[in-house]
């Protein structure tokens, strides 16, 4: 299975987001922002956390117009895969590929912790190597984490089962404590905690693994 | 700025900030930014339209943020 990681100028989880890939058995091509085009037959693509073009304007804006976003949102409206983590939800909520916006968080804090997320959907490939309501730990580090969505927004995502995970405490406002978001498709998925910083022992958890690898599993046998 | 209804921490920050400097009756504060943009000479409905334009795709996320443009001659 192949993954593209875009990077922006001030991306800073790419790397880490590409050893994670490739640890759960994906090849992984590392595309630049300002590439026209996806590299071929691209199963998955993965926006990584940081802070593109120095979260100016609002984070996540700018990238989304780069060009390499205009490909990625093509990838997405056939029906491909795509993860946001922390930056790249950021990204992906700019794109308008995932609804609602994330903004300064509620403390007015960068915040950088370990959190506890509930899995509220194991209805998609990134959440399918987890159990519903299994609560895993994974770090956030962001400081616009503020998930904001209108109630008819909220209320499609809960009928549709498109809320991914929920922090178990939050903290830093998000409504209904939404830690990450999935599109109608069940396709994409959009999170603040990252996944690819929980990925061997030395991290301080594992927890980010079973995302990898269940989306490794359902994409090869798809 | 921020759409009413849209929570704003920054905005609530500064509010608290004031009532601390004895500032009494600052019942809100809503922060938002002003983009100031210079622009080749053109018509200024043409302008006002483009700039509308470029609101619409970038300057402004409509999601959670409303926007005015103001031509300034």
């Amino acid at each position: 299975m192949k993954v593209a990681v875009v990077v922006f100028p001030g991306s800073n989880c790419d790397r880490d987001m590409a050893v994670a890939l490739r640890a759960a058995g994906f090849e992984v091509a590392m595309v630049w922002h300002k590439e026209a085009r996806l590299p071929e037959r691209i199963d998955l693509v993965a926006i990584p956390g940081g802070f593109s073009f120095g979260d100016y304007l609002r984070c996540g804006a700018i990238a989304a117009k780069s060009p390499i976003c205009q490909s990625v949102i093509a990838h997405a409206q056939r029906g491909g895969f795509v993860l946001g983590v922390c930056n790249g939800f950021q990204v992906l909520a700019e794109t308008g590929l995932l609804p609602g916006a994330l903004i300064r968080n509620s403390n007015l804090k960068f915040l950088c912790k370990d959190v506890d997320l509930k899995v509220q959907s194991t209805a998609s490939s990134f959440t399918s190597g987890y159990q519903q309501d299994q609560v895993i730990s994974l770090p956030i580090a962001h400081h616009d984490g503020n998930y904001r969505l209108d109630a008819e927004g909220v209320k499609r995502l809960q009928d549709q089962d498109r809320i991914a995970f929920t922090y178990q405490s939050n903290p830093n406002g998000s409504v209904d404590d939404i830690a990450g978001v999935l599109s109608e498709n069940k396709r994409i998925l959009g999170l603040m905690p990252h996944p690819e910083r929980a990925i061997e022992p030395a991290h301080g958890g594992i927890d980010g693994q079973a995302m990898f690898q269940g989306c490794l599993n359902q994409l090869a046998s798809a | 700025m921020l759409k009413s209804g849209v929570l704003d921490p920054q905005g609530d920050a500064v509010q608290h900030a004031l009532g601390a400097l004895g500032f009494n009756g600052v019942e809100q504060v809503r922060q938002g930014k002003v983009i100031d943009l210079e622009l080749a000479d053109m018509e200024e409905a043409a302008a006002k339209s483009a700039v509308t334009e470029m609101c619409e795709k970038l300057l402004a996320n409509t999601v959670i943020e409303s926007y005015t443009v103001e031509i300034l001659l």
